[in-house]
């Protein structure tokens, strides 16, 4: 497989008054065509900056992104917009990012007519299709945001964000904000969609089981810095980094009979302002030895397809 | 059976409006034992917080509050503002989803512990502020003596909520209403709180009513479970025993839509159609409609409550009708 998005060594710091956020540290990463690759970690760990430096809604300080062959630095502000089109994003929360002046068919359609000036008849088909794709029909045309429940709100969100027939989709938790009841009917209408029109995602998520629903690849990231990655099911199985373990320790199970599995972490996230020096999950970590507190772990493949970012990464059961 | 702390019977919220009356919640009866912790679980709109609201007395108006809610003995509905503010934070004290919006960001962790033990309890500011370390101590907030002079915003997320936490077992309440206290928290921090929870529950007998739409937060914490759907309980039992074989229809398709690690790319379920509008129900169940086996009488009359053996309720017409349930009525007969 070829990789439809290159990203390297992307970073980005907040300057503050007290001092420099490194958000995101060097992340690197390639995600496929047809491909879901899911980001996964606590909150501010860097998972939205990665999202938007991708659309350049936010500058990075540094790195590239390459998208089908082109680096997005690298090239005019005019190759840059008609580029990203190929790229789009759904929010998290459907109640916000729709504008509640504008009808479903406006909220559609501006970015038809913004890329292509389309218009009238040709228009209101393109965006009738679009709608057929999420499941809504024309007589959800005229309505505003506020007659429609947050499934639906989302379906429009997401019928926006294939406006303008991208090739990568960056779902930021798409279903964080809706109820279990409508949530699988959002994620198995992002799978379908997928499959017909062969599109990549980016998904972000701090739910651990929708991650393995909807991804092929995953990566944990804590502090800005990629941890641990590789194919979902092998890294949830099996996880090499404690910090992995320490978030699947840390669900819930739906089986009271197992509610003593419940493991919490010690700790919380360190403030980035004051990062330890070494391992930045050090202090939390079970398993920490001298060794994790004098530098930053180097982020090494341990087999083909997976990478971990320790020093002594848990032992991996061979296969059986 | 052991003492009902908190006891509703037939509480009914309506939020009168403009030419439309909303029914926030709809003939509720349940109770929270001494010691138990109790899970109320529903979807966004069910009812929930308006219940758990209502325990305290504290249904904002319009609305209007009906049937009895006694709490420790004590009749809820129709009291005074006075009256209930001895209840509130003595008797029984609440934790909220947000804890960053719930604690005042002008005083101190400290002051704020203060405030509440000296409105209850017969103690000097000074040794007041002993037993706010203390509160603080026992819901291991690092570093307790420092912590008490912080502001909220000094403090992360995990932090806030313990101090919350704190703040409401400051007066050693018999019950504890926890409105969704770890949504808005990371997964490991919610786990931390949960494990605290059920250290408090064990180590002091404290009551909780625990507010939630999330199953395994649940079935890790609670011993029993209320179901509420479109205002009223559907179905309620003990864990885990419930979790093993939902009587109610609704029930049973929720825990089916709930993804779990470890299932992989296996379709996810989900509950066709949507929750009724609260002001316009529908004639009969209000879960008819999302129903592939709704029947007439289904359609026609809103079913009653009734007892199905083992400590289990469930308010259903066709509870013995599908074949996983009729396992469940045969072991609760048996």
């Amino acid at each position: 497989m070829s990789a439809l998005l290159s990203v390297r060594k992307l970073s980005k710091s907040y300057g503050s008054r007290w001092g420099l956020v490194r958000a995101v540290d060097r992340v690197s990463f390639d995600i496929a065509t047809g491909e879901t690759l899911a980001l996964v970690g606590e909150s501010g760990c860097g998972k939205s900056t990665v999202a938007l430096s991708l659309l350049r809604l936010i500058e990075p300080d540094d790195g590239q992104v390459i998208f089908d062959g082109a680096d997005f630095g690298a090239i005019g502000a005019t190759r840059r917009q008609r580029l990203r089109r190929n790229m789009s994003i759904v929010f998290q929360n459907p109640y916000s990012s729709l504008n509640p002046r504008m009808r479903v068919r406006d909220i559609v359609g501006e970015p038809l007519f913004t890329a292509y000036g389309l218009r009238g008849r040709e228009l209101r088909a393109r965006v009738e299709g679009h709608l057929r794709d999420v499941g809504l029909g024309p007589e959800h045309m005229a309505r505003y945001p506020h007659e429609f429940s947050g499934g639906q709100r989302q379906r429009i969100a997401l019928a926006r964000a294939l406006a303008l027939e991208p090739r990568l989709l960056i779902l930021d938790e798409p279903t964080a904000a809706l109820d279990v009841s409508v949530q699988a009917q959002v994620l198995n209408l992002l799978r379908g969609l997928q499959d017909r029109l062969g599109l990549s995602y980016m998904f972000i998520s701090h739910n651990l089981a929708t991650v393995e629903y909807m991804a092929d690849r995953v990566m944990v990231m804590y502090l800005g810095r990629i941890v641990e990655s590789g194919p979902v099911e092998q890294v949830f199985a099996n996880p090499a980094h404690p910090y992995t373990q320490g978030l699947i320790d840390s669900i819930p199970s739906t089986n009271p009979r197992l509610r003593n599995r419940l493991k919490p972490l010690g700790g919380e996230v360190p403030s980035p302002l004051n990062a330890p020096p070494g391992c930045p999950f050090a202090p939390r970590c079970a398993r920490v030895m001298d060794a994790c507190l004098a530098a930053i772990p180097p982020f090494e493949s341990i087999d083909d397809t997976r990478s971990v970012a320790c020093l002594y990464p848990m032992e991996q059961e061979a296969d059986s | 059976m052991s003492e009902a702390i908190l006891k509703i019977r037939n509480l009914t919220v309506d939020f009168p409006g403009l030419g439309e009356t909303v029914h926030a919640v709809r003939d509720c009866s349940f109770s929270v034992r001494k010691g138990e912790i109790l899970g109320l679980v529903g979807e966004s709109g069910s009812g929930k917080s308006v219940t758990a609201m209502a325990c305290l007395g504290l249904v904002p108006p319009p609305g209007e509050m009906r049937g009895s809610v006694e709490i420790a003995g004590r009749q809820v509905v129709g009291r005074t503002h006075g009256e209930l503010m001895d209840l509130r934070g003595g008797t029984a004290a609440m934790i909220f989803q947000n804890p960053g919006s719930a604690l005042s960001p002008f005083f101190t962790v400290g002051r704020q512990i203060v405030d509440v033990i000296v409105s209850h309890q017969d103690f000097a500011r000074r040794s007041a502020r002993d037993l706010a370390i203390e509160t603080l101590r026992l819901v291991h907030l690092p570093d307790p003596e420092l912590a008490v002079d912080k502001y909220p915003h000094q403090l992360s997320g995990g932090q806030r909520q313990r101090a919350m936490i704190a703040m409401a077992m400051a007066c050693e309440p018999d019950l504890l209403i926890a409105d969704e206290p770890t949504t808005a928290l990371d997964v490991t921090i919610q786990a931390q709180i949960i494990v605290l929870l059920r250290e408090l529950a064990q180590e002091t007998g404290l009551s909780i009513l625990f507010i939630t739409h999330d199953l395994g937060v649940v079935a890790s914490l609670c011993d029993r479970v209320a179901v509420m759907y479109a205002g009223t309980i559907v179905e309620t039992g003990p864990l885990p025993e419930l979790f093993d074989a939902p009587a109610h229809p609704y029930t049973e398709r929720l825990m089916h839509t709930v993804p779990r690690l470890g299932s992989g790319k296996t379709e996810l379920a989900y509950i066709k159609g949507q929750v009724p509008n609260m002001a316009h129900l529908p004639v009969g169940c209000a879960f008819h409609a999302r129903y592939a086996h709704a029947s007439e009488v289904c359609r026609q009359r809103s079913p009653a409550a009734r007892p199905l053996g083992g400590a289990r309720i469930v308010a259903c017409h066709h509870t013995l009708g599908a074949p996983h349930l009729r396992e469940v009525a045969a072991r609760g007969a048996g």
